[in-house]
């Protein structure tokens, strides 16, 4: 299973920095990919893409993680050399990832 | 109990136009609020002054004022956009002129004092890398985010449209918010709420399912008639999102999610000039059909020092691209970018070839499957702009001098502009206002 099929992402970036949302259809796969998506697991999926620290932000309200890639964008969409400069595309890279067990389907 | 109603009206410089106008007309508006300024369009802008004193706004300024004026007018919305880029005083006087021209009577109110490229140093250090400003290119603007304590005072004076250059997004629409309803610049809770609403709208459609549609599970009704959404928010700051009943779209807490995380790198403090307000507190409900009620957001006390958005000159980029089909597509790619590198030698500060389809985007190895087609993207950059262009050069020479069967070459040099940023005390920015009377 890949988190493609349990869950959905928002791509962003600030300067050098990439923010991808992961956000599970079902509120009850929360817990799971809190348990299971660590800072970690996520810098060992995007290895070849960012370089930086990876900060993860929990927001059990709404139910969604947020990662913040540092240093991720080639130095940022003015002077980038990558044909996404925004790294826009990196929400789809996040959601190939896979993982273990079945989620919460709808 | 008294509520506004805001409009999203633009969520880029380019944004299509015809949602705004059918917003104006029909979303029962109180204000109509169109953000189209990114880091860099400002420095672009301000280039473009500097050739012309009367330019520096945004390029598509006039279309949207055309069609917005008479819609506007007749309907008693107000509108705030930051479209005055490097130049607001220029943006107003335009928009003075096409009023007269439509035979419409309206003030619109300049907000100017964001550009603080005087109160500069070299040894200033960017927030990004911590080097000093002398470390990069020519500095070639500098434009500090304004808050509500710019627009508050424009808005006071009754004008009818209200244009800015940087502003922060969701002050564009905090500021008619606090403006209506006297929120107190230090309710730090109600300034975050209101602040999460502005971070909702400043997107236009992506709240509404633009950027957002895939596959089965993430299907939006009629997507080519995306609508753009109304913020209907009451006193206390509680609001619900919604659109145009008949347009495009959704509204529901899928598209809400992803909106409310969109670029924010510390959810616990999103920093504006305004304040530093909590998006972790925030709850949301579907209370309908393309209806979604925000509540819960809250804030701290607002920064002492404002960020400062510098442009400086970053050199040239050179591209250039060419397509090979059919078997062995992906591998003949890859032999045109290794004698694309090889034949520009090192000439390049920086060098990067892609095979667009393939590894674009992961950067390293791709999957086992081999692409029917594939086409080779090289890209460099240089401070000298005639070595820029010798990477596309290098690319279409590849027409007579690479592996069988490309086609379709594109070759391209453009000047960057970087964007860095430092952080300035706010008591050394000075907003204004003038007003214009057409």
């Amino acid at each position: 299973m890949k988190l493609y099929d349990i869950a959905h992402s928002r791509a962003g970036d600030k300067g050098n920095t990439l923010t991808l949302s992961l956000i599970p259809y079902s509120p009850a796969d929360y817990d799971m990919l809190q348990r299971e998506i660590t800072a970690e697991r996520v810098a060992a999926h995007l290895a070849t893409s960012v370089r930086g620290e990876i900060r993860r932000y929990e927001m059990p309200r709404i139910h969604a993680l947020l990662f913040v890639c540092e240093g991720a964008l080639d130095g940022g969409v003015t002077t980038s050399l990558a044909a996404d400069t925004h790294g826009k595309c990196m929400s789809g890279v996040l959601l190939d990832m896979e993982i273990g067990g079945g989620g919460a389907r709808e | 109990m008294q509520t506004i109603r805001i409009g999203g009206g633009a969520g880029f410089s380019g944004d299509r136009l015809e949602p705004a106008v059918l917003l104006a007309q029909e979303g029962n508006l109180d204000y109509l609020v169109l953000e189209c300024l990114a880091e860099r369009t400002i420095a672009l802008a301000q280039r473009r002054k500097l050739q012309d004193p009367d330019a520096g706004f945004d390029p598509l300024l006039e279309r949207r004022m055309e069609a917005l004026l008479p819609v506007i007018t007749a309907k008693g919305v107000r509108l705030i956009s930051n479209f005055g880029a490097a130049n607001p005083v220029a943006a107003a006087r335009k928009i003075g002129q096409i009023a007269r021209r439509l035979g419409l009577s309206i003030r619109v109110a300049a907000v100017t004092g964001d550009d603080v490229l005087d109160r500069i140093s070299p040894s200033m250090s960017a927030m990004e890398t911590g080097r000093p400003l002398s470390e990069y290119g020519q500095l070639v603007s500098a434009n500090a985010y304004l808050g509500i304590d710019a627009l508050l005072p424009a808005l006071q004076t009754g004008a009818e449209v209200i244009v800015t250059g940087r502003v922060a997004d969701p002050s564009l629409v905090l500021a008619p918010l606090v403006h209506a309803f006297g929120w107190s610049s230090t309710d730090y809770a109600t300034l975050g709420q209101g602040t999460v609403i502005g971070h909702l709208l400043e997107c236009g459609a992506q709240i509404c399912g633009g950027y957002f549609m895939d596959g089965d599970r993430k299907q939006i009704p009629d997507p080519a008639n995306l609508g753009f959404p109304i913020a209907e928010v009451t006193e206390d700051g509680s609001a619900t999102i919604t659109k145009i009943s008949g347009t495009g779209g959704r509204i529901d807490l899928r598209t809400a999610k992803e909106q409310l995380l969109y670029e924010v790198v510390d959810p616990h403090a999103y920093l504006t000039p305004d304040v530093a307000a909590d998006f972790t507190t925030v709850r949301l409900e579907e209370t309908g059909a393309d209806t979604v009620s925000v509540t819960g957001g809250t804030g701290a006390r607002r920064p002492d020092r404002l960020k400062v958005s510098v442009g400086y000159r970053a050199g040239f980029r050179g591209e250039g691209e060419i397509s090979y089909a059919g078997p062995g597509a992906e591998d003949r790619a890859r032999l045109a970018g290794d004698i694309v590198a090889t034949r520009l030698n090192g000439c390049l500060d920086r060098l990067r070839v892609d095979i667009i389809g393939i590894d674009s985007v992961h950067f390293g190895p791709g999957g086992e499957a081999k692409s029917r087609e594939a086409r080779v993207r090289v890209s460099g950059s240089s401070a000298d702009e005639g070595t820029a262009a010798r990477v596309g050069e290098e690319v279409e020479a590849l027409y007579t001098n690479g592996p069988y069967g490309g086609g379709g070459a594109r070759k391209s040099v453009t000047e960057m502009i970087g964007i860095v940023s430092v952080l300035m005390d706010r008591r050394l920015i000075h907003p204004s206002v003038d007003i214009f009377t057409a």
